[in-house]
Order: structure tokens, then sequence, then C-alpha cells
């Protein structure tokens, strides 16, 4: 079957298109070139549409236990949005944590057409592909954990040399079915178990004697030699801390050049200036990206209402408990491997700090200079669910509505940050970046987030709308791998997406030192802990797609 | 017959996964590291390999057939049982959401006592490897656990090595309530775990002046409950001076009403002692008859755990008005699906209502169910996924024979499909 998509107006900065008027073929799932004589078996007038790739969710919260605890922990948030279902589509429940199936409608009635779920523990990696087996539609995949995992600390601590260290964190790419390596405050889980209640960049693990700046050197060395596109993705030291901005950028510094991804920095991006102690420092933190072309970064914009925080950060999550709204918490230490904290939250307009944040990530946004380092995250569910993706686009592409909200919220907010005097307003192409391009640059996706000949056919029309929310929340068209799957804004067909991967070599000698150490300490067997392609696969709906390393043959 | 080595076990709820099975056929023999939980539930012998409606031997195709025809015409069928795998739950939850039935694991009464404290208030929790390595004081609470886990012990306490207890043999283990029923808690060096005694039903008043003491409060009762509070005072100054102390409880053992009350009594507590300077976890015991399965894919899937109704179009969780005797007394349920892969013994309760059984191969009932179809038990006739009593880790389960028995998923799946195609 042929699929014309007739006279839209393509943005596809992968191919440096910006808003031209453009013919896109889709044959087998895949765009084509201009068949020479071909009968189109299916037309679909775009003019007047903005035609972009389908967006890709560089860091969202979709799969894993502590998903699963946040949602098992709210069934009154539920409650507020229940999800019928109908003939084509399971029911579930939206909102904060939605329900695996829900997650995936509502993406794609979005224009996502995939999500990157961005920690996901060795242990727990099995249960985040099954999460995101049953998320319909989009393509999944995950960043695998390290940096408080007992195997890695021991490893430091006996002086293994880096190539053991790549070793080790390769064959956890295979056994976890990771495209990314993730860590989170380095180290910090870890110390959690000794007592420790803050760690510091340089501050010693009081039982490994390491710090999370060698954490994050040796992952990120490792990373970048067994040849990951994604560079390291950082949840870095003392999130949430005021003054956590020299800590930030202490670690910009650290790093030496090698590739890193700080995400959602604006939770990284406080100084402790001003009457309550609490002040933007996304100035220094936009000036030091701008400068450093070596890191990216993710936002994780907060937006006001109620959301629930999950993260790995069992540290800092267990430190900012007392924040808890409804007041009820859950932390787990995990298997020697690292841990989790779900702690709900109400982001409130009128609250002096939540006004602040809300301003240090609009700022970060605005200050950093080039779109194809910075990604638009709200940290799904941490900062505000998904679904508030539009709004958050129009804050950033209409200086008026901006301003608008600015002058809504805490007044002490408002002359601490610059938001009101900076006049940026994001472009069409910039979205496209930020959302598609960058993104499956960033990740090292082959074939995804562009619209020329050769990629899959993931597909996003919209009506040009000057309100941008209202563009943004309701596509005319999404297409998935050449199939529509949303018509106005609402899911018409489904499928089921793939999951994505990298496959970095390892000396197999690796499983040596490993199977002892599954032996003598932890609670199953070396060979049980691997996940194998067929738990993927065997149900009939799961596929796997392998991306080339750096250094690859394109 | 071959040996096959590494099995994990879906039974136990602790993740043994280092079992040796001997496999003859269809016959299954432990021959290392069984137990008197995982040996039985291996070895149980297959007695039907045929579907029955009536009673009567049919294809597979036609009982399917007819669990459609049963299902197609209800108000509200009752899913129970839901003990199976992870691909299992998912054909369950597709089944539940198509013909609008309550989906209710049979463990969820007590897991009850969970959820609502976890609902409530929430948790500091652990799982077996940091136990494993860390743990240097254990409190059990209400619970036999050598009856619940006989390899517990041997697995998680008194390993020989551990990366962060010098010598684990010197761990202190303490009962608090139910007393041990065998030795397994038992140091390798002889030392028996400290027993403070009291009636199951008194934990609550036992637990409320413990929780005092962890907080420094003034206590002028010289005993409760029978136990000093002299000796209850040792026990907090125990959790204080302990490096990673564990509380443990299976939900299902504390068998008063608003147990929920001392599980969320417990939680706090552990909330406190990390206040403390100190670290502190639970870690409840569960994992059995696929409860844990059950409702991580229903937390998934619906976003509540596994005592879900559909009738409306939608989930919805209520951990009173959807339980199984409640809709069978009641009479609001009329018909019955039961699926139970794993336990012979856990049969349907009784009702008059038209009953579905999917369930494991040498199930036997006193009053035959309208239509019985055999099927495979998850990690030994078919390959899948199973959670362990501490959530985080699913267990891959192996294929250990051919037996031709269909899985639970394959099942759900067909009659799925059947509805969906009348």
């Amino acid at each position: 079957m042929l699929i014309k998509l007739t006279g839209g107006t393509v943005y596809d900065p992968a191919s440096g298109v910006d808003g031209k008027l453009q013919d896109i073929y889709i044959q087998d799932g895949r765009i084509v070139a201009k068949p020479t004589e071909a009968v189109v078996d299916k037309e679909y007038d775009l003019k007047g549409k903005v035609v972009m790739s389908g967006a890709i969710d560089m860091h969202t919260h979709i799969g894993g236990g502590k998903g699963n605890i946040a949602r098992t922990l709210l069934p009154e948030e539920h409650r507020n949005d229940p999800v019928h279902r109908s003939d084509i589509t399971r029911s579930g429940c939206g909102h904060a944590m939605p329900s695996t199936f829900v997650t995936g409608y509502r993406y794609a009635e979005m224009g996502y057409t995939a999500g990157f779920e961005p920690a996901m523990l060795p242990v727990n990696a099995r249960q985040a592909h099954m999460e995101m087996a049953d998320i319909p539609i989009l393509d999944k995949g995950g960043y695998v954990m390290l940096g408080s995992d007992d195997y890695l600390l021991r490893m430091l601590t006996a002086k293994k040399d880096q190539k053991a260290i790549n070793d080790y964190v390769a064959w956890t790419m295979h056994s976890a079915k990771a495209i990314g390596v993730k860590v989170v405050n380095p180290g910090g889980i870890n110390a959690f178990k000794f007592n420790q209640r803050k760690l510091d960049l340089d501050e010693q693990n009081c039982y490994y004697g390491v710090t999370p700046r060698d954490i994050l050197q040796v992952l990120a060395t490792a990373v970048k030699e067994i040849g990951v596109t994604h560079p390291l993705h950082v949840h870095g030291c003392n999130l949430g801390v005021p003054g956590n901005v020299q800590t930030t950028l202490d670690t910009i510094q650290g790093i030496g050049g090698l590739p890193m991804h700080l995400t959602h920095i604006q939770f990284h991006s406080y100084g402790t200036e001003g009457d309550f102690k609490f002040s933007s420092g996304a100035a220094q933190i936009a000036e030091a990206i701008n400068k450093n072309k070596n890191i990216t970064i993710d936002v994780g914009q907060i937006l006001f209402g109620q959301t629930v925080t999950a993260s790995g950060d069992n540290m800092r999550q267990h430190a900012n408990h007392k924040f808890a709204s409804p007041n009820k918490w859950v932390t787990m230490d995990i298997e020697c491997d690292a841990g989790c904290g779900v702690v709900p939250f109400k982001y409130k307009d009128k609250n002096f700090v939540n006004a602040l944040q809300w301003a240090i990530g609009l700022e970060t946004f605005l200050l950093v200079d080039d779109p194809w380092r910075i990604f638009l995250t709200t940290d799904h569910p941490n900062g505000a669910p998904f679904t508030s993706y539009p709004h958050l686009i129009r804050l950033l592409m209409d200086r008026s509505f901006r301003n608008e909200v600015l002058s809504t919220i805490h007044p002490e907010a408002q002359k601490m940050t610059t938001l009101a005097s900076i006049e940026r307003e994001y472009t069409l192409q910039e979205i496209a970046i930020m959302t598609r391009a960058g993104a499956a640059k960033l990740i090292g996706l082959k074939d995804r987030g562009g619209l020329s000949a050769g990629n899959w056919a993931d597909i996003t029309v919209y009506t040009d709308n000057n309100d941008r929310q209202k563009m943004f929340e309701k596509p005319d068209y999404v297409f998935k791998d050449g199939q529509l799957v949303v018509v106005d804004g609402k899911v018409v067909s489904t499928k089921w997406g793939t999951t994505h991967v990298v496959q970095p070599d390892f000396d197999p000698s690796v499983e040596k030192g490993l199977k002892d150490y599954f032996d003598r300490y932890m609670t199953m067997k070396l060979g049980n802990f691997k996940i194998s392609n067929d738990e993927i696969t065997e149900d009939g709906r799961g596929s796997i797609s392998v991306h080339p390393l750096k250094g690859d043959v394109a | 017959m071959i040996e096959i080595t590494e099995v994990p076990s879906p039974f136990c709820g602790i993740g043994t996964d280092d079992l040796t099975i001997r496999v003859d056929g269809i016959l299954l023999k432990v021959i290392e590291n069984g137990c008197a939980v995982n040996t039985p539930a291996f070895e149980q012998p297959i007695t039907d390999t045929s579907a029955r409606v009536d009673g009567k031997d049919v294809s597979l195709e036609v009982a399917v057939a007819k669990a459609a025809e049963l299902l197609i015409d209800t108000k509200l069928p009752l899913i129970g049982g839901c003990a199976t795998d992870v691909n299992g739950m998912r054909g369950l939850l597709a089944l539940a959401d198509r013909c609008g039935a309550v989906v209710d694991n049979m463990n969820f009464t007590g897991a009850r006592n969970n959820f609502l404290a976890l609902q409530d208030s929430g948790w500091m929790n652990t799982t077996l490897a940091e136990v494993k390595n860390r743990c240097d004081l254990l409190l059990v609470v209400g619970t036999d656990l050598e009856s619940f886990a006989p390899r517990f012990f041997e697995r998680y306490v008194w390993n020989k090595e551990a990366m962060f207890v010098e010598d684990t043999r010197q761990r202190s283990v303490i009962y608090l309530g139910k007393a041990p029923s065998g030795e397994a808690s038992k140091s390798p060096n002889g030392q028996k775990a400290q027993v403070m005694e009291c009636a199951t039903d008194d934990l609550p008043e036992v637990l409320a002046v413990l929780r005092a003491l962890v907080k420094d409060q003034q206590i002028r009762a010289t005993s409760v409950c029978g136990l000093a509070v002299a000796d209850l005072q040792v026990l907090a100054d125990q959790f204080k001076a302990a490096k990673y102390g564990v509380v443990t409880w299976a939900a299902g053992a504390l068998a008063f009403a608003h147990a929920e009350l001392t599980v969320q009594k417990l939680s706090e507590m552990i909330k406190d002692i990390n206040d403390l300077n100190t670290r502190c976890s639970g870690l409840p015991l569960a994992g059995k008859e696929g409860d844990q399965t059950a409702n991580q894919v229903c937390g998934w899937t619906t976003g509540y755990p596994a005592r879900t109704r559909f009738s409306r179009g939608y989930p919805e969780y209520d951990p009173f008005l959807n339980e199984t005797s409640v809709l069978l007394a009641s009479g609001e349920a009329d018909a019955l699906v039961w699926v139970q892969a794993f336990n012979v013994n856990a049969v349907p309760p009784e009702t008059t209502l038209p009953t579905i059984v999917v369930g494991r191969s040498g199930m036997t009932f006193a009053k035959e169910p309208a239509v019985f179809i055999p099927v495979g038990t998850p990690g030994i006739d078919h390959a899948g996924h199973a959670y362990r009593m501490d959530n985080v880790v699913a267990i891959r389960l192996k294929k250990l024979r051919d037996s031709g028995l269909p899985s639970t998923a394959e099942v759900l799946n067909a009659i799925e499909q059947a509805l969906q195609v009348k």
C-alpha cells in the first residue's frame, strides 16, 4: 500500500527542512522517495497543515517498579480520571501515573510515537520491559541504572581498570536490554543504605571510600569507550537542595569534556540568595551549557497541580518526604543494586518555592541557545504528567501567554526571576528539534525522528494554530510505522511498537567474576538474572531493534 | 531422562532458583534443594489432559466455546483465584475488561492488611539481597516464617558470607507473637532465636507499646499482654543500636480485625527508627498463589491492585466490596471463573453459579464445574514470569517438560477472542 501525504508544511530538522511544502510517501511502514510509477492507494490532503515526525520523549518514567508503587499508592487519584474501554482500546486510568494502556493512547494522541524509561534497575529491568510491553503504539527503550550497585563500587575499591568496568557496563546493557546508561545520585543510593543522608560530589561513601565524582568519571568513560551513542545520563547529587547549582557546575567541569547528559536539570539549578534563601541558578547553568558542547540537558519542568514523584534517588526522596501531599510515601532499598522513593507532590503557584521552580525551568529553556542540546521533559510524572506537554510548548512559544501566567504566581517568586524580561519564543523548528530530531540523535536511533526517505513512517500532522497548546494537544493525524493510529486527537487503531536497544561488545570472561559474586551474595543465579530476547518477543507482540554503536559503519 | 539445574520456583514466594529437577517424560523429581513447599508442588502429577464440559471430555475448542457461551450474557462475572503467571494475568485482565468482570486474587483479604496501610501512609521496605547482606537484626512479627518459606533462613539469614555483616551467625533473630514451629531460625553456632510470645490478636497492643518506646514515650505499665515492658524496651534499644534492622510479617497471618492498623503501626515505627540516626526496613512476606504477580500486572494495567471490577467499562477498586465471598453471598455475581495454575488444592468456593475452572491438572472437585480446562503450570509446563515476595524481582520461569497442556494465557485469550466474535 502506498500512502501519499500531500502538500503539508514540513518541519524536519534532521534533513534541515524548516517549514517547506513537501509531499511524503509511505510504503511498508517506511517513508519512501517519490515512486516513479506506483499508484497511490490513499492520499491525505495536508494543505495548511504542519507535518513533523512522531515526537520522542527521551526521559519519561513509563516502566518499572517505582511507577507501579506510585500507581498502587494513589487509588484516589485514579478515581478522578477513569478511562472507559472501547471496541479498540482497553480501559484504565489516567492523570499523574496512568495505566500502561492509557499511557500509550495519550502519548499517541499528542503525536508522540516513542518514550524512554530513564531509570531501569538491572534487577528490575524485566518488570520495566513487561510494563512497557503493555504500552500500545509507542516504541520504547530504557537506560539501565548503575553507580550505586555494590558490584561497581567493589570494582572501584579494588582498583579494577577501565576495561574491566567497560566490560561490566556493556554486559549489564545486554543483560537488561538497554539503550543507555543512567546514574542516579552517584553512589548516594548506596550510601543511604549505610545511613549517610547526603553525599556531595567529593564526599566519600563511608564504606567504599568512593566519591560521586569517581563514579561519574568511570561510567562516562565506559559509555564513551564501548561506543554507546547516548552519553551517560546523569541525575546528579543533591537533587532539590538549595545551593545545588554549584554542585551542578562542578559536575560539568569535573567530567573533563566527556559526553554527559544532565537530566531534569531544573531540580539541580538552585541558589541560596534572597529572603527565603532559595534562588534561580538557571542563568549560570545556561551559560555553562552554552559553553560546554559535551553537555546535553533535559529540563524536568514543573507545572502546577497534583502529581507524584517516583525516583531511584531514595536518599533525596527520604529527605523530601515531609513535603508529601497527600502525606504518604514509600522508599525502598533494592537488591544491592539501587533503590527507589515515591513521594506524591502538589506543586502550587502560590507557594514561593514551587513558583520559582516553575520559573527556573522556563529560564533554562529560554537561556540555552542550542535546541539540539536541550530536551523538553517534565521528568514525567515528577515535575508534571506528560499530558501537560502542549501547555509547556505554549509557554515556550508564546511570550505574552508566559508573562500572563507569570503574573499570577507567588509575588516574591516573580521578583526572583528574570523571566519577564526574556523575549525569546521557540519556533516550530526548534520544538521539532527538541522533541524529534534532537532526541533521536541523542539516543542514537537509526531511522527515527526524521522524515526523509528510509525513515520509519512515524509522522504527526497538526493544524497550525496560534494557540500552541490547542495545536499540540490534538493532532489531525498520527502515523506509527505507516499505520494511521490517531485522527483528530483520538486513537483510531492500535499496534505494538518495538523495543530499542544497543548491544556493545564485552569480553565474555566478565561473567567469571559476576558468577562468583551472584553465587556468594545475590539471591538469584546469574543465568536467571539475564533477560533473554525471547522474553520480549515470545508473546508475538514485542520486537527488538538493535541500533548501531558509534564507529559502526552506517 | 534429563536433569535441569538452576530451576526457579513460583511456589515458595522467596525466589529460590537453585533447584535441580529430574525430568522423565512428564514425571518430575526434585533432586536438589527441595523443601516442604516446593517439592510437592513440582512433583504434583498430571492427571487430567482433557478439558471437560459438564463432566464429559471435550476438545479445548469446545470447552472454550462453552465458556464463552456461559459468559456472554452475564452481568457480573467474577474471576477468582487469579493464581497464574504474568502472561496469564494479562489474558485474565483482557477477558475481565471485555466481559465487565470482577477480578479478585485469592490472597487479597490477607494482602489487604498491607494495601490499606500502604495507601494510607506508605512504608520503607527492603528486598531479600539487602537482608542477606546487611541485616543485623531481624524481627519476625506474628508469623511462623519457616512454615511460610522453609528455606528463608538458610538462604537469607544464615548465608555463609555477607558483604556487610562480618559474621552472619551473630545476627539477632527475634520472634514477636507466634513462636517458631521448628529450628530453622537457630543460628549455625547454636544460638536460638529469642521468642517474645503473645497471642496474635494481642499484637496491636504490644506493638503500640513498642512504638511508644522507640519514640521514648513514658510507659507506666510494667507488662503488656504477658510481656514485660522492660523486655520491649530492650527490643526498642536493639533497633536503635542496629545498623540495618528488618521487620518481617505475613499480612495473612495477622488474622484479627483491622490488622491493617498493625501493619501501619509497624511501618510507622520503621520510619521513626530511620529518624533516629540509623536504618531500618520492612519486609512483607508474600508471593504465593501468584498474589504479587496478580497485583503487579493489575497495577500497571488498571492502576489498582487485584481486587478490581470492570462492570462499568472502566476499572474500579474496592478492597471490600469486590471480595469473592461477598459477591457470592450477596448474589451479585452471576458466573464464576476460577483461575488457579499453581495449586490443585486451591479449588473454587462453593457456589450454585455456572462455574468455569481454568486450573492446574490434578484438581478435583466436590461438585463438577460446568467447564474445566486443565492448564499447564508456569515454570513447569511453559516458560513465564512470576513475582517473588519483595515485588521488585520478577523471576524468569523455565519450561521443564512437554506436557501438551495449554497455558493460562492461551486459554483465557481464546475465551476472550470467542467473546469478541460473538
